[in-house]
């Protein structure tokens, strides 16, 4: 996992619209500029807030990346759980979940 | 005396962005205390308003991480999120940079601190500005204490910063109101969003109005991400408020959990009295 390079591309994505435009007319350019295995290019692709979740993505960054593919509050906060139920217990960063992930305000 | 006020309030995103699911009769008690301090700010006849917060990875990344940084720009931008998903118009924001210069200038006499003339202003500003500068018309001097990217500076270097900021307040003509913002327990944008310590609130908010220096600086950030959550580092933006007006007591107008705006929504003022160098000189 190259955290880094992931909440690099999505801090660029939050804040650039010619980055927001380049991601959706030509996603693949745009994760050829990073450092990122497959999986991370797969995600991405795919929007799997969840599996970026769990793999450390940092929710003030993830948060809006969510947004941006369309999530509304609710729905990122369930990816989120569903992440943590299918894979486990997020493996890096600070935004780790607590009491399982229960609880909440959704 | 050049510092006109000082206070703290929460910035969550869903106070604007998710208003209309909060119970009305608490959002709107919030809301009023909000605007309450806007009239206060404005009786204070301040001329410009130095926002210390705690962004979210809107301007800095840790490819270059700055523990302190602040606007030296002739205006600004925000909000960098949705307008939609804020529940904030997209506007500019006027800026000061010769006022910028001079306070950062004295700041920087005892603080190292990063400046910056662009700056893209998120949340973490840009809900406070919602409620106290509706129109946009009173310069803003945007401060970032950095508490998102661990290592994140010592509570001890953010009461030395509140006091160069003081002293640079106080070295100008201009009258200057300061608010810092951020939140006390919270899990933001988490699984848990919503999940907030009542008591840990509580207790921080008892010695940040009785501003307890030595109650301030003894949390360590190991108890605060497990007692309080990767929110409650943003303490900081709150504790330079203390260190600012050391020596005086504060004023708790509100407080009350609102767990869809994921945190103890706050509105507090510190007195503005001579700061504790200044009495020492005299």
């Amino acid at each position: 996992m190259s955290l880094y390079y992931v909440q690099k591309l999505l801090y660029n994505l939050n804040r650039d619209t010619a980055v927001q435009s380049l991601f959706r007319t030509d996603i693949d350019a745009l994760l050829g500029q990073y450092k990122l295995t497959d999986d991370e290019k797969s995600w991405l692709k795919n929007g799997d807030v969840g599996e970026l979740y769990i793999h450390g993505v940092n929710g003030q960054i993830l948060m809006h990346y969510a947004a941006f593919i369309g999530h509304e509050w609710d729905e990122y906060i369930q990816a989120m759980k569903d992440g943590l139920e299918k894979h486990g217990q997020v493996r890096d960063g600070i935004y780790r979940a607590v009491d399982g992930g229960a609880g909440g305000a959704v | 005396m050049a510092l006109v006020f000082a206070g703290i309030c929460s910035h969550a995103p869903g106070i604007t962005g998710r208003a209309e699911r909060a119970e009305p009769t608490i959002r709107d008690a919030f809301y009023a205390e909000l605007d309450r301090m806007r009239r206060a700010i404005e009786d204070s006849g301040a001329e410009a308003l130095v926002v210390v917060a705690a962004e979210h990875f809107a301007n800095f990344f840790m490819n270059n991480m700055p523990a302190y940084a602040m606007g030296m720009g002739e205006d600004y931008e925000g909000p960098i999120e949705d307008p939609d998903w804020l529940g904030i118009p997209r506007t500019t924001i006027p800026g000061n940079p010769d006022l910028s210069k001079r306070i950062i200038t004295e700041v920087m006499q005892s603080v190292d601190v990063a400046y910056a003339q662009e700056w893209k202003m998120d949340h973490g500003i840009m809900v406070p500005l919602h409620f106290l500068t509706p129109k946009y018309d009173l310069d803003i001097i945007p401060v970032n204490i950095n508490c998102q990217g661990p290592p994140l500076t010592p509570l001890s270097r953010v009461w030395e910063f509140g006091r160069a900021l003081r002293r640079a307040c106080d070295a100008v003509p201009e009258k200057i109101a300061v608010v810092g913002t951020g939140g006390i327990s919270h899990w933001p944008a988490t699984p848990n969003s919503g999940k907030i310590v009542e008591d840990w609130d509580r207790d921080y908010l008892d010695a940040w109005v009785a501003n307890d220096k030595d109650r301030l600086l003894a949390y360590s950030d190991e108890d605060t991400l497990k007692d309080a959550g990767q929110g409650g580092f943003e303490i900081r933006t709150l504790t330079a408020i203390s260190g600012l007006c050391e020596g005086a007591r504060g004023d708790l107008w509100f407080y009350a959990p609102i767990p869809i705006f994921s945190v103890g929504c706050t509105v507090a003022s510190m007195d503005i009295i001579p700061h504790v160098n200044d009495m020492a000189a005299e």
